[in-house]
């Protein structure tokens, strides 16, 4: 018996270890989100809604930032979307067993994992010099080249998972190749190819780095896309660091409302994905 | 005669008068719909059928029996090219449908498919209503008023047997309904495009015997209509829906003649070892 209460010593103990790392990690997020949620909802208002980016000192909103976000993250998800579908369909149906496929795909993976100043400083090289100014529309296709990758991946993912068998079934009826695509694959794929773009949308709410070098920041409202404009995670990252207390506040604010959108996000994804994956 | 002597004889379109008689019916007098000639099929390199030539005789079923891995299946995917899907496979020899080798290059695939339609093992319903999985290859072809359609849909789903059973439910998922349903249905798909030849690839093989007989009686049906192709390893199944059988093993044609012929006195060993469950 002496084997066995050793080993059931051990079990308890690694057990222990087990529940010590979760605990570990999860106390982490516990006290980053109850601090983001009671920082961030103490100076919630309409007037966070309504009114512009506040000099120092003076109240304030976070309009422009807001608005500002919300038309580069749009603008970025729109173009990088088109791209990254068409190149992940490529690659699942058409060119699955090119040589050009394990490239692009090898490559992608590089994308996906670079780290987003590198592509601001990319995006501010070929268009923020070329035009001699920051710009919306610099900032949005910053975001669309972290879109792109998250995209080609899921849909190749999600493309992959539909069988083989549906694709033969449908093009025995003599469906063309694209309607087999079109009507058939992404129709199964549906759910999963929706899960990637919100994804890639959670993931670009809340970069900063890549808006720093394109669109800048603006303390003034402003839809020109010509023209540097304003965004949550670049007014956070200026008021956060800054020394006067409304600004600080409102970055609070604004981490919170990122934090929320990303998190809506994110569980509107996972419930598509448990609905039926492939299927 | 043996089988193999008769089917070296299709170059001149008619099957040899010694491979017996249906029901009184000389199978020499047969109109062929397909004629497979010399037939080598190509995995890579390694080589899967070895020169097959046999018919499909019109308004017939014809059953392609034999164990795992001879080469029924492979032979099927050839009569709509479906092999052209994958890379690194691919046929020679010749494949005459009406009188066009639907195996030269320039076949349109598309039409052929639609004319040569194909119904899987496992049931493959698509992501879509009952009536839109039926409607979806019409409305592919042709512009049809919505009443027609309709038309068109209730007497394909009718066809396949399983138009009592939906009729209230058109609107409902093809992946809600049961297995059974669902290779009925599928069957109902291929029908609603008015192919001229069915190929049956293990049609059963996932179902319970309830739903197999509903597809038997189904496949009866429709063999006034169309030229019937089914690939089985159910030998009874076999027996009970064709009229031609062909054995084959390791890649070639051992033996094809008249199903009853077939299943009581072949002609060649294997063929009976085969049947009589000695192997495979």
């Amino acid at each position: 018996m002496a084997i066995y209460d050793t080993r059931r010593r051990r079990s308890k103990f690694y057990i222990g270890l087990c529940f010590a790392s979760v605990a570990i990690g999860l106390g982490w997020l516990a006290i980053i989100l109850g601090t983001l949620l009671f920082e961030g909802f103490r100076n919630i208002s309409p007037a966070v809604f309504t009114q512009m980016t506040p000099p120092p000192g003076s109240e304030g909103g976070l309009k422009n930032a807001i608005i500002g976000s919300l038309i580069m993250t749009v603008l970025g998800v729109a173009i990088g979307t088109p791209l990254g579908m068409l190149a992940g369909t490529y690659m699942a149906e058409y060119g699955r067993h090119s040589k050009l496929t394990i490239v692009v795909r090898f490559i992608n993976d590089i994308l996906l994992s670079a780290p987003s100043i590198i592509v601001g400083l990319f995006i501010y090289e070929v268009m923020v010099v070329k035009m001699g100014h920051f710009s919306a529309l610099a900032g949005a296709m910053a975001l669309a080249v972290i879109v792109v990758p998250v995209v080609v991946r899921t849909t190749e993912d999600m493309l992959l998972l539909v069988p083989d068998p549906l694709r033969e079934a449908a093009s025995a009826l003599g469906l063309p190749r694209a309607i087999v695509i079109g009507k058939v694959a992404y129709r199964a794929a549906r759910a999963g190819l929706i899960t990637g773009v919100l994804l890639a949308i959670a993931r670009i709410s809340g970069e900063t780095a890549p808006l720093l070098f394109t669109a800048l920041n603006n303390q003034f409202f402003s839809t020109n896309l010509n023209a540097p404009m304003s965004s949550l995670p670049a007014v956070i990252f200026q008021f956060a660091l800054s020394p006067y207390k409304e600004w600080q506040q409102l970055a609070w604010t604004g981490a919170l409302l990122i934090t929320l959108a990303v998190l809506v996000l994110s569980v509107t994804a996972r419930v598509l994905q448990m609905g039926k994956p492939g299927k | 005669m043996t089988g193999m002597n008769d089917v070296t004889n299709l170059g001149q379109g008619r099957v040899a008068a010694e491979a017996g008689t249906m029901a009184g019916v000389e199978v020499s007098n047969l109109e062929q719909k397909v004629s497979i000639r010399d037939l080598k099929f190509y995995y890579g390199d390694s080589l899967a059928l070895k020169s097959i030539s046999l018919p499909l005789c019109a308004h017939k079923v014809t059953a392609f029996i034999g164990p795992s891995g001879c080469g029924k299946s492979t032979l099927l995917r050839v009569l709509n090219r479906m092999y052209d899907l994958y890379p690194n496979q691919r046929a020679e020899g010749e494949v005459i449908l009406d009188g066009v080798n639907i195996l030269r290059p320039e076949q349109d695939l598309n039409l052929l498919r639609a004319r040569v339609g194909m119904v899987f093992q496992k049931p493959t319903p698509f992501p879509m209503s009952i009536h839109d999985n039926v409607a979806f290859g019409i409305k592919l072809y042709q512009k049809l008023p919505k009443a027609e359609l309709r038309d068109r849909v209730e007497a394909a789903l009718m066809q396949a047997a399983l138009w009592g059973e939906v009729k209230d439910k058109l609107n409902a998922s093809g992946l809600s309904l049961s297995g059974g349903q669902q290779q009925r249905l599928c069957i109902a798909r291929t029908v609603a495009l008015q192919p001229e030849v069915i190929l049956l690839d293990e049609p059963c093989s996932a179902l319970d015997p309830i739903s197999t007989a509903k597809i038997e009686e189904t496949i009866d049906e429709l063999k006034e209509n169309y030229t019937i192709a089914i690939v089985t390893h159910n030998l009874q199944q076999a027996a009970r829906v064709s009229e031609l059988t062909a054995f084959m093993y390791l890649g070639e044609l051992i033996e094809f003649g008249v199903t009853a012929q077939i299943f009581t006195s072949p002609e060649k060993k294997q063929t009976q070892n085969y049947i009589t469950g000695r192997f495979g």
